[in-house]
């Protein structure tokens, strides 16, 4: 019998045979990484683990897992974890979007698909409870966001809820996400490449029957109630959503990117949820499926001529499109962040390598000859013509599609320059651009190993912090994305654990949670990331440190002058390691993965530390 | 809050955020699962931020009840509301050709036709969005005019005017 709240069953297309089977998954393996991205860890561990540092994370070994948990269409606030190995840090990312085909692929029967291989010619996956198809998607590659909707929709004669890829993610950008519902994307990982690469524009699920029996409904019932209510009342969130980040995250908290991290402040009034509030909203609130709180929106902006729509933009899309660029005109940013939707773009990564790009520019790495045109910070012509340059992968565009992590490392090449040189001006770690909170102030609330440590890079929703067992650290990451559920509707852990066993059945403590669960997950996920490969492998001595911009002083605002303390962070990280159970390589010690029962995985740790020890 | 006599749920489009907690509250009180294929109430949303929610609206003059030839359909006076005799229901479909709306559902692993109900009286779907603060759903007592039978349109016509509206 599957365990409660689950289907126990996986859909595992191969793409290269075109063969589809369904694969069941056993109810102790559940008890034991929940779902979601600790399951996907588990089964990338158990498939691909043994050759890792040989797989290309855009070739055909690869595996695009699509993975809901058990708290999927049962606790408010809807996430579904796109996960495979990322072709940004060679590791294994949970990459969460919202998205109905979260709780659609459930009502199908399923938790979720592995899709291995790659097809010769474009594709979709159509998924109608138990009838499965691979389609023929020749006519539907190439379009963008909207107008793949729409075509869908033409072709199916209904809306069905779907995952889907631009032209970005078709022509393998590193920073390409997989998008579903027109403007939400699973960004981080850059899985919108991988799914390119496997010649898939779309997942389409359909499923109409009930979600799986809880264990106990009585119960189950009432703590719905109750969390729904208590949600609910976040009525400011629900007002402004993340957006209000775009002045409080400058202004108050001085952690906002800002031409890319230069500055982390701004009091540019203009350049707020207010001036979107009043001139550019359309729907307010509006909501992902199950959900109390609803804090998106949908903006919409005419410049010249052409209108765009995006949600938002949120805080991540409004930062990163927007004053990281220098673009501080908030129609412009509605427009930029309309346009990344409709290629498939990840905003964050993408708006992390364009400032980037303009900073080299600036700087005299890049020229005009370089680029085709000129780049200027807040310049909306040329950002735009740059966006598209990197979807399509047109001139330098190719080599930013990259990310900036390895575009550092190829222009650099080029210009035959030190590697070093230009990395200082990226702004990521282990490949993945840091998330729009940033840690120099100390008054956000990412710490300063947050990213270091971070088993998923610059991931800002799964950061590392002290102390190891509770909701600050990246423990509490592995709960959510794996349970799946949404970070903004959560409440407090003791009542998320206690749901999780009223829709299980199973008995997690806090303790075993925070002891054993979270640093099993964490400890396959650290150990996919530094055995790496095949085009970048991390140096725990080198890559576990925050981008040289944070250990510059803030120029100005309240908090000018402040920086990270790299004695600091090592110290912390120290203590953190240790807290895991890993050892000052941040490896986890061969005691910590026999009491985590990750027994296959000691002889690989001791591989990786004499790899390092050299 | 109950009201006197029959009921109408009034729906403002306006106010919808699209959280499907209405199809939630729904299949839970007639399922006892979450089960959004089977709600009574179902929220179409074609395009970004223009949700429509759609179900029955009690047409002064029942149509569907009319038009069903095993009698399964019936209105309880009570509420105002159609209720299903589940036993009679053949699947035949006359009832949602009948509607001017095509409200009705007919849908996989259900064994009779999907009307509301009006739950006998305290609507589980205006609990839930009332619940969540979003007001998008009210009881009221049921309009005595003819308009109410206006409100029984197809959800993509509907969303097709709001599109204009809300997105320009």
């Amino acid at each position: 019998m599957s365990p409660y709240g689950l289907t126990g069953r996986f859909l595992e297309v191969d793409l290269s045979s075109k063969s589809i089977r369904e694969t069941r998954i056993p109810g102790y393996i559940y008890r034991m990484y929940i779902g979601g991205r600790g399951l996907a860890t588990y089964i990338l561990w158990r498939e691909l683990g043994r050759k890792w540092h040989e797989i290309d994370p855009l070739g055909p070994e690869n595996m695009l897992i699509i993975a809901t948990g058990p708290l999927t269409g049962f606790y408010p606030g809807i996430k579904l974890a796109v996960s495979g190995k990322s072709p940004q840090s060679n590791g294994v990312i949970g990459s969460t979007v919202s998205s109905d085909v979260a709780f659609s692929l459930k009502a199908a029967g399923y938790d979720g698909i592995i899709i291995k291989g790659a097809s010769q010619d474009p594709v979709y996956l159509y998924i109608e409870d138990e009838h499965v198809e691979i389609r023929d998607a020749g006519k539907l590659w190439g379009l963008k966001g909207s107008g793949l909707l729409e075509a869908l929709r033409r072709e199916l004669g209904s809306d069905e809820p779907s995952l889907y890829i631009g032209p970005a993610g078709e022509n393998l950008v590193r920073t390409a996400a997989v998008m579903s519902r027109w403007f939400h994307a699973a960004g981080y990982g850059g899985y919108g490449a991988v799914m390119g690469s496997k010649k898939l524009k779309a997942i389409v699920v359909k499923g109409c029957g009930p979600l799986p029996r809880v264990a106990d409904q009585g119960e189950y019932i009432k703590l719905w109630r109750e969390v729904v209510e208590r949600v609910s009342q976040r009525r400011i969130f629900r007002q402004w959503g993340t957006t209000a980040g775009l002045w409080e995250t400058g202004y108050d908290t001085s952690s906002e990117p800002i031409m890319n991290w230069r500055e982390e402040w701004h009091n540019n009034k203009d350049f707020s949820h207010l001036a979107l509030e009043s001139k550019h909203w359309v729907k307010n609130p509006w909501a992902d499926w199950g959900c109390p709180l609803a804090c998106m929106k949908v903006s919409k902006t005419v410049i010249e001529g052409k209108i765009y729509y995006t949600d938002g933009p949120d805080y991540e899309m409004g930062a990163y499109l927007g004053c990281n660029l220098g673009v501080f005109r908030v129609e412009e940013v509605i427009a930029l962040s309309s346009m990344a939707d409709e290629l498939g773009l990840c905003g964050i990564q993408t708006g992390n390598t364009l400032g980037f790009a303009l900073e080299l520019y600036e700087k005299g790495y890049l020229t005009r000859e370089d680029i085709g045109y000129e780049l200027k910070w807040g310049d909306f012509n040329s950002l735009k013509r740059l966006l598209e340059d990197i979807a399509y992968r047109r001139g330098m565009g190719s080599i930013l599609a990259e990310g900036a992590y390895r575009a550092a490392l190829k222009i650099a090449g080029l210009k035959n320059l030190d590697p070093g040189e230009l990395l200082r001006y990226t702004v990521q770690v282990k490949g993945v651009g840091v998330g729009a909170h940033g840690i120099r102030s100390g008054k956000d609330y990412p710490q300063p190993i947050a990213y270091a440590g971070s088993v998923q890079g610059g991931d800002h929703t799964s950061v590392a912090g002290l102390p190891v067992d509770n909701d600050s650290s990246e423990a509490w990451s592995v709960f959510l994305d794996s349970g799946v559920v949404c970070m903004f509707t959560a409440v407090d852990d003791s009542t998320m654990i206690k749901y999780l066993n009223t829709v299980t059945g199973w008995n997690i403590t806090r303790e075993e949670f925070y002891g054993e669960i979270a640093p099993r997950v964490l400890s396959l996920q650290r150990i996919l990331l530094l055995l790496g490969g095949p085009d970048a492998t991390w140096d725990p001595r080198i890559h576990d440190d925050n981008p040289p911009r944070f250990y510059e002083p803030l120029p100005s605002g309240p908090y000018k002058g402040a920086r990270v303390d790299p004695s600091d962070v090592r110290s912390k990280l120290a203590e953190y390691y240790k807290g895991l159970g890993w050892d000052e390589y941040g490896i986890p010690t061969e005691e910590t993965l026999r009491r985590l029962k990750l027994y296959d995985a000691v002889e690989v740790a001791r591989e990786l530390r004499e790899r390092i020890e050299g | 809050m109950p009201v006197k006599g029959q009921l109408w749920i009034l729906v403002d489009y306006n106010l919808c955020t699209d959280c499907r907690l209405c199809e939630i509250a729904c299949s839970l009180k007639h399922e006892n699962m979450i089960w959004p294929e089977a709600s009574r109430i179902k929220v179409y949303e074609p395009y970004p931020g223009v949700p429509v929610p759609s179900l029955c609206v009690q047409c002064p003059d029942y149509p569907c009840v009319n038009s069903c030839p095993t009698k399964a359909l019936r209105v309880n006076e009570a509420t105002g509301g159609v209720t299903v005799d589940t036993g009679l229901c053949t699947l035949c479909g006359k009832c949602v050709e009948a509607c001017p709306g095509r409200i009705p559902r007919i849908v996989k692993g259900v064994s009779h036709v999907l009307i509301c109900d009006l739950c006998g009286g305290d609507p589980e779907c205006v609990k839930a969005c009332n619940m969540a603060g979003y007001n998008a759903l009210r009881v009221v007592g049921k309009p005595a005019s003819s308009v109410v039978k206006l409100y029984a349109r197809p959800p993509g016509i509907i969303a097709e005017e709001l599109r204009k509206k809300v997105l320009g």
